[in-house]
C-alpha cells in the first residue's frame, strides 16, 4: 500500500474507525484522504489518544484548588508545594504492551511517563507503579510478572529515578489483561514550568532524541481495542526502549529549558510524532509545517505514514525562536543526540507536511484534537453488592484464618520486586517501598514530597461507587501514615470495553465516586489516564480506578516508622469494628467475593487524619492504616516479623468485624511510654482505644479474656515471603 | 542543579596547568567525574559539600580534573552500560587523567559503577560479574571493615559493621585464584559483606563476590572502590549516616 493512495472505508475499518467515523472524516475534510492522513485520524481518534468515551465524564472531577499551577490537559498535573517549588505527577497505563511483550511494555511505559514530568520542566524525583496480575498458576503470568518487574526495574535504574512505591495485586481477571500503571513525580521551581504549545508564527520547529524506526507503529490503535487469542501477533506493535537516551534526553532537555531557549515541547508518546505536532498546535491555537525528509530515520526507505505514526522511543519535539535554533542544536550535538530542524510554526490551524520536496498532507488542527469523536456511550448503572448470607463467625479459628490471607500472593512482601529497583538514588528517599506511602526530600530541601498509588479493584467490581471512594480514602490514610498531607491527584482508569454498557456503568459510577470522595477531602484531580479496553475474548478486568496521590510535608524533622519497638503502647484509633462486605476476609478465607462496600465517613476520616499526621509530624507515634486484612494484617506488619505483641480488644465487639474488618478509617499507633500522654492529647475526642502493648516473641490479641490469636510473630510473618521469591532469582 | 554541558566546561577546568590546591576559603576541592549516563554524580557532589568539601563537576571529555586533590567516579550507567559495566567509560578522555592522578598519588574513589570502571582501567584487579542471582539488587548490606590505616578509610575503624545501600547488577568480584591470593595477601579488601554480627558467608553476601569483597584498595591505598554506595547515607533522615565518614575522609585527603 502506498502512503499516498487514497482511503477507502475498508482501509478506515482496518485502522479501527467505525463507519461513522470515516463518513466524518470526509464531511470533515470535504475531500477523501490519502492513507497518511487516515493513519494520522485513526491513531488521534483512538480511545488511546482521544479519550472519546470518556472525555465527557471529566467536567465531573474537581480539578482546582489554591495549590494547583495547572490542571488536566497538559502533560501533566502541576501542584504548588510552597518555599517557591511545585510538583509535577501523571500516572499512566501501559497494560497492551506489557501483556504482549512485559519487559518491553513495562520498560516503555516508564519512561513514556518520565518524559510526560520533565517536558514541563521538572526533574523526576520519584516513580510508583501500581501493578495488577492474574493467577499466579495462570499461562504465562510468572512470565509476565518477571518481565515487567525486570522491565520498570532497568529503566527506572538506569535514568537514575528511584523507584519507591506502588502496588501489586492478583486477581484471575486479569489472567488475559495484566495492568501496568506506571506514575512519576518530578519537582520544579515555580516559575520554570514549560508547557506543549506550539506558539509563535514563524518560529521553528525542531526534532530530538531517538532516530525513528518502524517500531511501535498503531500501538495507540492496538491499546484501543481488545485482545483475542493472536494478541502474540501484535509484538510489532510494541515499543523498545533505551534509558541511557532518555538519560540523555532528561538533562539536555531540562538544560535546554535552564537556558531559555524552548518556546514549548512535548515527547513523542503515543501516536508519535502525530500527537506531539497536533497537540502542541492545537494548544497554541496555531499549525505546523512540517518537512518530512528532515525527520532523522533508523532505516532507508520510511515513508510518511511510517514516519507520522511510528512510536519511537526518547523523542521530543520543540519549539524554540529562529535565533535559538542553533544554541538547540549544539546543545543536543553535545549530549550526542540527534536534533534537526523540521519545520516552522504557522498562523494557520493546520498541519501541513511536505516528503521529498511533494505534499504528503495537509490537515485542519481542530477535527483531530478538540473537536475529535466524543459519545456518551449507553450505560447501566451497576447496583451494588448486597449483603450476603454468611456462616457463623463466632467461633472459628481466627489464627487459620490469618494465616490463610498471610499466605495469600495478595498479602506477599513486595520486597523481592522493590529489591530490583533502585529505590535509593538521588539520596532523597526518606520513606522507600514496603510502606504505606513513600517520603522524599524535595532536593536541598526539608519539604517532604510523599506519593501511594492506591485501588481495591475487589471492592470497586462489587461497588464501583464506593470502591472508587475508598480508594481515594485508602491513598489519604497512607499519606497520614508519613505525616503528609494530600495536595493532588492522578488517576489511571482501567477498565473493559465502553462499548459494553455494563462496563461503561462501571465506568461511570467510579468517576462520581472519585469526584466524591476528591471534593470532600478537598484534593483536586489535576492529570490522569483512561485505559479501555482491558478485555480477552469477552473476559473483562475487574473494574481498577487507581488512585495516585501526592502529599507534602512542610517540613520533614522526623523519620516516620511504620513498625513498633519494645515496649510501645498499642493505640485503635477510629473505629474498633469495621465491615466484612468486599473483605479480603470473605474472599480468601470464605472464598467469597461478595458483600456490601460501605461509604466513606468523611468528616470522621478527616478528623481521625489530620490527628495521625501531627502525631507522625511529630515523632511521637509510628502509624498504620488498617486497610487489607484489617487489624489482624497490620499488627503484622508493624510487628517487622520480630517484635510480637499482646492486644486485648474491647469487650462486646464482632471479633470477626475487629480483626478482619476493613473499610473504617481507622489506624494502629505505637508509642514509647514516655509519649502517651501526648499522644492521647492529640486524639482527644477521638474514638481511642488502648489495646496493649509490643514485645515478646508471639502476637496475642485477646477478647473478653479468651485468645483470639496466639502465633509466633516470626512465623506468621514468613508465610508473606512465600508466594513472590522465585522473582528474586534465589 | 544541572550537570555541565561542555566538554572543557566546569569551574576550574581548561588545559593549561592546574589551579591552586587550596583556593579563597581554603575549602579541599574534590572533582566528581561526570559520564553521560552517570545518575549518582548529583548526589556525590552534595555529600562532598555536606563533608566540607568543594565539590567539581568535571565533564567526562575534560583533558584534567580541574586542579583537584581528590576524585570521585560516581555510580550510574556511564553510557548505557549496554556492554559490560564501565567498559566504554574506561576509555573517556578523562581516565587518563585519573589515572596521572593516581599514578601521583591522589585520591580516587569509585562507587558502584566508579568501582566497575577503576577494574577495566586497571587500577583495580579483577572483574564484576553479573549477580549470581542475575537481578538487579537495591537494599541495605552490612559491611565490615577490613583496613583503617589508610587515609581513605582513617575515620573507620576495623572490624567495625557499617550499613549502607547497594544498588547494582554487576557487582559480584570475580578474579583468577592466584590474583584472589595475591589481593588476600596484600590486605587489598578493604569492606567485606557481612552480616549485623560482621560474620562473613552465606545469605549476608548479596551478590556472590569471591571472599565477600564489597570494596577493594590499591597496594598504594589510595585508590578505593566499593560497590555500596556511602553518597547516599550521610544523614540520619536519610537512614543513616554510616557514609560520612568515607566521603570526609575523601575530603580531607584532597
Amino acid at each position: 500500500m502506498i502512503w499516498n493512495a487514497p482511503a477507502t472505508a475498508e482501509l478506515a475499518r482496518e485502522h479501527g474507525l467505525s463507519e461513522q467515523e470515516y463518513q466524518r472524516i470526509l464531511a470533515d475534510l470535504g475531500r477523501n484522504p490519502n492513507l497518511t492522513e487516515l493513519g494520522i485520524f485513526a491513531a488521534l481518534w483512538s480511545e488511546h489518544c482521544s479519550y472519546k468515551s470518556s472525555r465527557a465524564y471529566f467536567g465531573r472531577f474537581p480539578t482546582g484548588g489554591p495549590r494547583v499551577v495547572q490542571g488536566p490537559g497538559e502533560n501533566a498535573g502541576v501542584v504548588d508545594l510552597g518555599r517557591g517549588w511545585v510538583c509535577v505527577f501523571k500516572m499512566e497505563s501501559h497494560n497492551h504492551p506489557s501483556f504482549i511483550e512485559p519487559y518491553q511494555g513495562a520498560a516503555t511505559g516508564v519512561g513514556g511517563i518520565l518524559r510526560d514530568v520533565f517536558t514541563m520542566g521538572a526533574r523526576p524525583v520519584m516513580l510508583l507503579d501500581s501493578l495488577r496480575f492474574g493467577a499466579l498458576d495462570a499461562p504465562r503470568m510468572r512470565h509476565l510478572v518477571d518481565g515487567v518487574v525486570r522491565g520498570i526495574g532497568d529503566y527506572g535504574n538506569c535514568v537514575g529515578v528511584p523507584t519507591v512505591g506502588g502496588e501489586v495485586d492478583f486477581h484471575p481477571s486479569y489472567n488475559g489483561n495484566i495492568l501496568v500503571n506506571a506514575m512519576c513525580v518530578g519537582v520544579a521551581r515555580a516559575d520554570r514550568i514549560f508547557y506543549g504549545r506550539a506558539s509563535g508564527p514563524g518560529n521553528r520547529v525542531v526534532y530530538l532524541g531517538s532516530k525513528t524506526g518502524r517500531d511501535g507503529i498503531h500501538g495507540a490503535t492496538m491499546a484501543s481495542d481488545v485482545f483475542d487469542e493472536t494478541a502474540s501477533a501484535k509484538r510489532p506493535t510494541v515499543q523498545v526502549g533505551d534509558p541511557f537516551t532518555e538519560k540523555l534526553l532528561i538533562e539536555c532537555c531540562l538544560e535546554l529549558m535552564d537556558s531559555g531557549v524552548v518556546v514549548g515541547i512535548q515527547d513523542m508518546g503515543a501516536a508519535g510524532l502525530t500527537s506531539s505536532a497536533f497537540e502542541m498546535a492545537a494548544r497554541a491555537g496555531c499549525g505546523l509545517t512540517l518537512d518530512l525528509s528532515q525527520v532523522p530515520a533508523r532505516e532507508k526507505g520510511m515513508t510518511p505514514y511510517e514516519l507520522m505514526l511510528s512510536e519511537s522511543q526518547e523523542r521530543m519535539l520543540l519549539v524554540a525562536t529562529p535565533a535559538n535554533v542553533a544554541p538547540v542544536l549544539e546543545a543536543c550535538r553535545r549530549w550526542g543526540l540527534d536534533a534537526v530542524e523540521i519545520g516552522t510554526v504557522i498562523p494557520e490551524p493546520e498541519v501541513v507536511a511536505t516528503f521529498a520536496g511533494q505534499p504528503a498532507f495537509r490537515l485542519p488542527v481542530a477535527p483531530l484534537v478538540d473537536d475529535a469523536p466524543r459519545y456518551e456511550r449507553p450505560w447501566t448503572p451497576p447496583v451494588p453488592a448486597a449483603a450476603v448470607t454468611l456462616p457463623p463467625l463466632h467461633d472459628r479459628d481466627w489464627a487459620a484464618d490469618l494465616r490463610a490471607l498471610l499466605g495469600s500472593p495478595v498479602f506477599a512482601t513486595s520486597r523481592p520486586i522493590w529489591e530490583q529497583y533502585d529505590h535509593s538514588v538521588g539520596a532523597s528517599t526518606v520513606v522507600g517501598p514496603g510502606a504505606d506511602a513513600a517520603l522524599q526530600l524535595v532536593p536541598g530541601t526539608s519539604i517532604g514530597l510523599a506519593a501511594t498509588t492506591d485501588c481495591n479493584a475487589l471492592a470497586c467490581s462489587l461497588d464501583p461507587f464506593n470502591g472508587a471512594a475508598q480508594a481515594v480514602a485508602e491513598a489519604v490514610r497512607n499519606l497520614a501514615c508519613v505525616g503528609a498531607e494530600p495536595v493532588g491527584v492522578t488517576d489511571c482508569l482501567n477498565f473493559g470495553s465502553p462499548e459494553n454498557p455494563a462496563v461503561m456503568g462501571q465506568f461511570v459510577a467510579a468517576v462520581d465516586g472519585l469526584a466524591e470522595a476528591c471534593r470532600a477531602f478537598e484534593v483536586p484531580v489535576v492529570s490522569g489516564n483512561v485505559s479501555f479496553y482491558n478485555e480477552t475474548s469477552g473476559n473483562g478486568i475487574l473494574p481498577t480506578p487507581t488512585v495516585g496521590m501526592v502529599g507534602v510535608v512542610p517540613e520533614v524533622r522526623h523519620h516516620p516508622r511504620a513498625r513498633w519497638l519494645v515496649g510501645d503502647a498499642v493505640y485503635l484509633l477510629g473505629p474498633v469494628e469495621g465491615e466484612v462486605g468486599g473483605s479480603r476476609f470473605l474472599q480468601i478465607a470464605l472464598g467469597l467475593e461478595a458483600g456490601p462496600v460501605p461509604p466513606v465517613e468523611y468528616a470522621a476520616e478527616r478528623r481521625v487524619g489530620a490527628a495521625v499526621r501531627d502525631l507522625v509530624r511529630l515523632g511521637l507515634a509510628a502509624a498504620k492504616d488498617l486497610s487489607d486484612g484489617g487489624l489482624a494484617v497490620a499488627a503484622v506488619e508493624m510487628s517487622g516479623g520480630a517484635v510480637g505483641c499482646k492486644l486485648t480488644l474491647p469487650r462486646g465487639v464482632s471479633p470477626v468485624r475487629a480483626l478482619f474488618g476493613e473499610w473504617r478509617g481507622a489506624f494502629l499507633l505505637a508509642s514509647p511510654a514516655a509519649f502517651e500522654p501526648a499522644l492521647e492529647r492529640a486524639c482527644e475526642g477521638l474514638p481511642l482505644a488502648r489495646l496493649g502493648v509490643a514485645g515478646g516473641v508471639k502476637m496475642t490479641v485477646t477478647l473478653g479474656g479468651r485468645n483470639l490469636i496466639e502465633e509466633p510473630i516470626a512465623a506468621l510473618s514468613a508465610l508473606r515471603e512465600g508466594s513472590l521469591t522465585w522473582l528474586s532469582g534465589v | 542543579m544541572n550537570r555541565p554541558g561542555t566538554g572543557d566546561r566546569g569551574p576550574g577546568t581548561g588545559n593549561s596547568g592546574r589551579r591552586p590546591e587550596t583556593p579563597a576559603g581554603g575549602r579541599k576541592r574534590v572533582a566528581v567525574v561526570i559520564f553521560p549516563g552517570s545518575n549518582c554524580d548529583r548526589d556525590a557532589l552534595a555529600a562532598v559539600e555536606a563533608a566540607g568539601g568543594e565539590a567539581v563537576p568535571v565533564w567526562h571529555q575534560s583533558a584534567d580534573l580541574a586542579g583537584c586533590g581528590a576524585v570521585v567516579l560516581p555510580g550510574g550507567f556511564s553510557y548505557g552500560d549496554y556492554l559490560r559495566a564501565g567498559a566504554m567509560a574506561a576509555h573517556s578522555p578523562v581516565m587518563a587523567a585519573v589515572r596521572r592522578h593516581a599514578a601521583g598519588g591522589g585520591a580516587v574513589l569509585g562507587i558502584c559503577n566508579g568501582f566497575q570502571m577503576l577494574l577495566e582501567i586497571g587500577l583495580l584487579p579483577g572483574a564484576m560479574l553479573m549477580n549470581r542471582t542475575l537481578r538487579f539488587i537495591c537494599r541495605d548490606v552490612h559491611l565490615r571493615v577490613e583496613r583503617d590505616d589508610l587515609p581513605l578509610l582513617k575515620h573507620l575503624r576495623r572490624g567495625h559493621v557499617l550499613r549502607l545501600p547497594i544498588a547494582h547488577k554487576e557487582g559480584n568480584w570475580f578474579a583468577a585464584p592466584d590474583v584472589v591470593r595475591q589481593v588476600e595477601a596484600a590486605g587489598a579488601v578493604a569492606l567485606r559483606y557481612c552480616n549485623e554480627r560482621g560474620e562473613i558467608g552465606g545469605e549476608a553476601n548479596p551478590n556472590g563476590a569471591i571472599n565477600a569483597v564489597a570494596g577493594l584498595v590499591n597496594r598504594e591505598g589510595n585508590v578505593l572502590g566499593m560497590m555500596p554506595h556511602p553518597e547516599r547515607r550521610i544523614s540520619a533522615l536519610l537512614g543513616g549516616s554510616d557514609g560520612a565518614a568515607l566521603i570526609r575522609a575523601l575530603v580531607e585527603a584532597a
